[in-house]
């Protein structure tokens, strides 16, 4: 059962995206494309589920004071493994994320969950933290995702799905779009929420 | 011909590909220290020092411990018939640098300058966190830049950096006063200015210098 509330919790209670603004950098630079955005988002989950395990298997043989260093060797142990792994099976998505890829290790919702949740929590309770946030996060940019690849481009994955009338908003592929799209899917959960305060 | 590639640099890191409004790095930052313009100023400072170090570090590292190259130190101690590739190691090696030297500045200057200290000190360890540093020092070495290129766009970068968020907290500290709808105030009105500033900076793609 508590397992179960720990999943769930990233997903829409304690999105990353949403939620706790964190992780901005990718969420705002990848979510171009739906394609980018679902890569980045298993790909971060990846690195999510690799250092909670870790880190909530050392947590009790880390000393306090080198905590912060510990953890970040072992989300860039991850990060180079997914960024290996990418290279050499999915060259094209390793090419359009770029740079993004190795500054998984600098996604503060990773540190967050290490530092708020791994080195607390055990293994169990740490993997299915994990999954949530990571499911939480990849939803966040596949919303951004699919908004942006709609308007922008017409299409879906690549396939066009708004027909040849549509003339498509250039904008929203371009850097200014994120920070619209992103800003105004804030504002909407701010929305729901400030709803749902003033009905209960 | 040197110069000008420098110069070239130094423009397109600051105007046209403008680390926070078109790359994307140094968003966390960008939205969280820029309430306030003396802070803003403060971080920018900040960052623009650290990241010119970290670059300077980090591409000497690259260069004489990691890199495939004649140059490379373990080839020339450990005499192996050719240069060791460490480049795997280039992620864990640059954070792990960029944090111990952020630790360092922040002992240096809280010894050398309480007073730059009190200004800046309490930036010092947000960045280690910034991806905007760990960003420019791996693109130094993605674009195969040399040591004062490094260093130039690291620079620039940062300046670039700097002016974003100090742009951002004027208008933000103005924005205090404005009547914004209830659900769009905080963060997700800053990302609507941060759009309107964006599409300004995109008009600096139109600059074309060679």
């Amino acid at each position: 059962m508590a397992i179960g509330k720990e999943f769930a919790k990233g997903i829409y209670v304690e999105n990353p995206v949403y939620r706790m603004v964190l992780g901005m950098c990718p969420t705002l630079a990848v979510s171009n494309t739906v394609e980018n955005a679902v890569g980045m988002g298993v790909a971060a989950t990846f690195v999510l589920l690799g250092s909670n395990i870790v880190i909530s298997l050392i947590k009790n043989i880390v000393p306090k004071k080198i905590r912060i260093p510990m953890f970040v060797v072992v989300i860039s142990a991850f990060v180079t493994i997914i960024d290996l792994v990418m290279a050499a099976y999915t060259p094209a998505l390793h090419k359009a994320l770029g740079i993004f890829v190795p500054l998984i290790v600098v996604n503060c919702i990773i540190l967050g969950r290490a530092e708020a949740f791994a080195s607390k929590n055990t293994i169990m309770d740490s993997i299915a933290d994990a999954l949530g946030m990571g499911l939480g996060f990849t939803l966040a940019l596949l919303s951004l995702g699919i908004t942006r690849e709609l308007l922008g481009n017409g299409t879906f994955w690549g396939y066009p799905v708004l027909g040849q009338h549509f003339t498509p908003l250039l904008i929203f592929i371009l850097p200014p779009g994120a920070f619209l799209v992103l800003g105004l899917y804030l504002g909407l959960f701010n929305w729901i929420d400030n709803k749902r305060k003033l009905s209960s | 011909m040197e110069i000008k590639t420098l110069f070239i640099i130094a423009i397109s890191a600051i105007f046209i590909n403008n680390f926070v409004l078109n790359r994307f790095l140094g968003i966390c930052p960008y939205m969280g220290v820029s309430k306030q313009l003396d802070s803003a100023v403060g971080m920018g400072f900040a960052v623009i020092f650290v990241m010119t170090l970290a670059s300077f570090v980090t591409w000497l590292i690259y260069e004489y411990l990691l890199a495939p190259v004649d140059s490379n130190l373990f080839f020339h101690l450990l005499k192996t018939e050719k240069p060791p590739d460490l480049t795997f190691l280039r992620t864990i090696t640059f954070i792990l640098v960029i944090a111990a030297l952020v630790q360092f500045v922040e002992m240096v200057i809280q010894k050398m300058s309480p007073a730059l200290y009190r200004s800046l000190g309490i930036y010092l360890p947000l960045i280690t966190t910034n991806c905007a540093i760990l960003g420019v020092t791996v693109m130094n070495i993605d674009q195969k830049l040399n040591l004062i290129e490094s260093i130039v766009q690291a620079f620039s970068a940062g300046v670039g950096f700097t002016m974003a968020l100090v742009l951002m907290a004027g208008i933000r500290e103005k924005l205090d006063m404005a009547d914004v709808p209830e659900a769009l105030k905080g963060t997700p009105i800053a990302f609507i200015m941060a759009t309107l500033m964006a599409i300004a900076f995109l008009g600096f793609s139109g600059l074309s210098i060679q």
